[in-house]
């Protein structure tokens, strides 16, 4: 970086004041960026204990195992939402990683000019659009057209969530394998083709894998696609063209209902989204962890 | 059996072509799916844009039952809260940021940094769950009236305090973006060279003098950018919000006061929506959101690719 930039203090230091007191007021400063880091860090232990105390109450083993039953009868559980989510997010972990893969492979070996700047715009960009928005494409081309809701359309919308995370790490994955090896493999004779399935990637997978399970963590957990695409369902679903019940759109409902017993169920929920989310956070990070030390 | 030399190399040559194809037509496939995304909106919304026109954007009658759509309450509910959000993570996340990168030693930035970042993995719907019962509650009887009694000259913090409302909406939404905007702060600071900071001290300043004269100001554009970026996700973020809002499509002076939100109106309405130009109101919010985060993202992308354009 050009050091040309650095705009001079408008006013030399401040040399009426004596060197005590701007001591003093430097470490009551560095105190309070101190007070911030903590407050932030603070601030996540408490929703961490609010959620673990409050959930681990709704938690056993019906929570697991039953499916939700009406206000008033005790004893109901999530077992349909668990399994509903696991099938969208599943089903979208396969749309959304070939093709990711695909187009990180296009970004780190083959692109050039306008196409590859305007994917590598995009997939930015896409990674900040509104969840809801993107609901809202998946309900406009999946669920109207067939007036039919279903988990189909949800673990579409996933997929375009979770494609620009799998995208761009596969990309900086892919790129950061030496050049020599492609080289190497293509100076053997293989074609381009052999040399990036069966030498680069394998070299990349780890990297690859982190991405996939960091867009998995993105979408588990994510709700608001689900109102109009998966919609939800009190009873056991288990084909993808139906309505499906969702651990998150469960808990969901739950919390905005007037029902205390109902609202437990809400905190037993959120606790295993967020202890699901956090173990593929943990996991992601580890696979890479080995290759950073080397 | 051995294939010729030629027959291989004409088979690795199709491949190849099949291959290139495949990887090109994904490319191509991505870039045509955000076209589709937008045009299905623009489609969706149709309706509703030929009824309403631009006077869409600032009619402050959200009214379903008499087909009267304007989107003007909602905005008003999207960036008032999503403004405290930014004004609130904005100040906490630049100075964590600044303590993570320079003050604080290894041993302690590493850790805190880790939570802080986890505070970016809890789904949004879980801090609903935390807003609705934890802090609205707080809110109603600790934090409103405290600030009531201390401010309650200003028509800010006037007026019934329900719990949920604008006020309780931002503070969730900060929470939110606050990993934003201390990760990206501490690495566009850590990325500020060494030397101007060397200088800095060796022409006397304090630590604190070196951080809010010299390297604040060297990372201003980055800062900004992780601000931008911010501001995106507060200003899309759906579940969250619409568990504290309090879900009323009016515009009052103050924070204490139930609001909606773009996102929430389209959450909370849309599978309620009967008639078929409410639908295409809705979409047109969804475009509306679509549109603003695209732009914000796409400016923030263009800040941050100026930051770290040399390494």
């Amino acid at each position: 970086m050009n050091v040309t930039t650095l705009a001079m203090p408008e006013r030399t230091a401040p040399h009426k004041t004596s060197i005590h007191i701007r001591r003093l007021s430097s470490a009551f400063g560095v105190f309070i960026t101190g007070l911030c880091a903590s407050a932030a860090a603070l601030a996540m232990l408490i929703i961490l204990f609010y959620v673990a105390v409050q959930g681990s109450q709704a938690l056993n083993v019906g929570f697991f195992t039953h499916l939700p039953r009406p206000v008033g009868i005790d004893g109901g559980g999530v077992a349909n939402g668990i399994v509903g989510s696991a099938i969208t997010v599943g089903i979208a972990t396969l749309i959304a990683t070939p093709v990711g893969v695909l187009i990180g492979i296009f970004l780190a070996l083959f692109a050039r000019g306008a196409l590859a700047e305007s994917v590598r715009f995009l997939a930015d960009v896409l990674s900040g659009i509104p969840s809801i928005a993107i609901g809202l494409f998946a309900y406009a081309l999946l669920v109207a057209p067939l007036h039919h809701f279903s988990a189909i359309s949800a673990a579409f919308a996933f997929a375009v969530l979770m494609m620009p995370i799998i995208i761009r790490t596969s990309e900086s994955a892919i790129a950061s394998v030496p050049r020599t090896i492609r080289e190497g493999a293509l100076a053997l004779g293989l074609s381009s083709y052999r040399a990036t399935m069966h030498v680069i990637i394998p070299a990349a997978r780890p990297a690859i894998i982190t991405g996939v399970l960091l867009g998995i963590a993105r979408i588990t957990g994510e709700t608001a696609p689900l109102l109009f695409t998966a919609f939800g369902s009190e009873f056991w679903e288990l084909n993808p063209k139906n309505p499906m019940a969702e651990l998150a759109l469960q808990v969901f409902n739950y919390a905005i209902s007037p029902y205390d017993s109902w609202h437990r169920q809400a905190w037993g929920g959120a606790l295993i989204l967020i202890v699901a989310v956090f173990a593929l956070n943990l996991i992601a990070r580890a696979i890479l962890l080995p290759r950073r030390q080397r | 059996m051995i294939l010729s030399l030629r027959k291989r190399a004409e088979r690795a040559h199709r491949n190849d072509r099949v291959f290139l194809g495949i990887v090109y037509g994904s490319a191509g496939t991505f870039v045509l799916l955000i076209l589709a995304l937008l045009v299905q909106l623009i489609l969706g919304s149709w309706q509703s844009i030929r009824t309403f026109g631009f006077a869409f954007l600032w009619t402050s009658q959200w009214n379903p039952v008499t087909s009267q759509f304007g989107a003007l309450p909602l905005i008003f509910g999207t960036v008032v809260s999503s403004f405290i959000a930014i004004l609130l993570a904005g100040i906490v996340g630049i100075l964590a940021a600044a303590f993570l990168s320079d003050f604080a030693p290894r041993e302690i930035a590493r850790p805190l940094s880790f939570i802080i970042e986890l505070l970016a993995a809890v789904p949004s719907v879980v801090y609903g769950l935390w807003g609705l019962f934890v802090l609205a509650p707080l809110m109603r009887v600790a934090i409103g009236p405290f600030l009531q009694h201390v401010l309650g000259w200003s028509p800010l913090f006037s007026g019934p305090i329900y719990g949920v409302g604008l006020l309780t909406a931002g503070i969730i939404l900060a929470l939110m973006i606050l990993p934003t905007v201390t990760a990206i702060s501490r690495d566009v600071i850590a990325a500020i060279p060494q030397d101007l900071r060397e200088a800095s001290m060796a022409l006397g300043a304090t630590k604190w003098e070196t951080m809010r004269r010299v390297v604040l100001p060297a990372a201003k554009t980055g800062i900004f950018g992780a601000l931008i970026l911010a501001l995106g996700r507060a200003v899309g973020e759906t579940i969250a919000a619409t568990m504290v809002i309090g879900n009323r499509p009016e515009i009052a002076a103050s924070l204490f006061a139930p609001s909606y939100t773009l996102a929430s109106v389209i959450a909370n309405e849309f599978t309620e929506a009967t008639t078929d130009v409410y639908l295409s109101a809705l979409l047109e919010l969804g475009l509306l959101l679509f549109i603003v985060s695209f732009i914000i993202n796409a400016l923030a992308r263009l800040m941050m690719w100026t930051v770290f354009r040399g390494r």
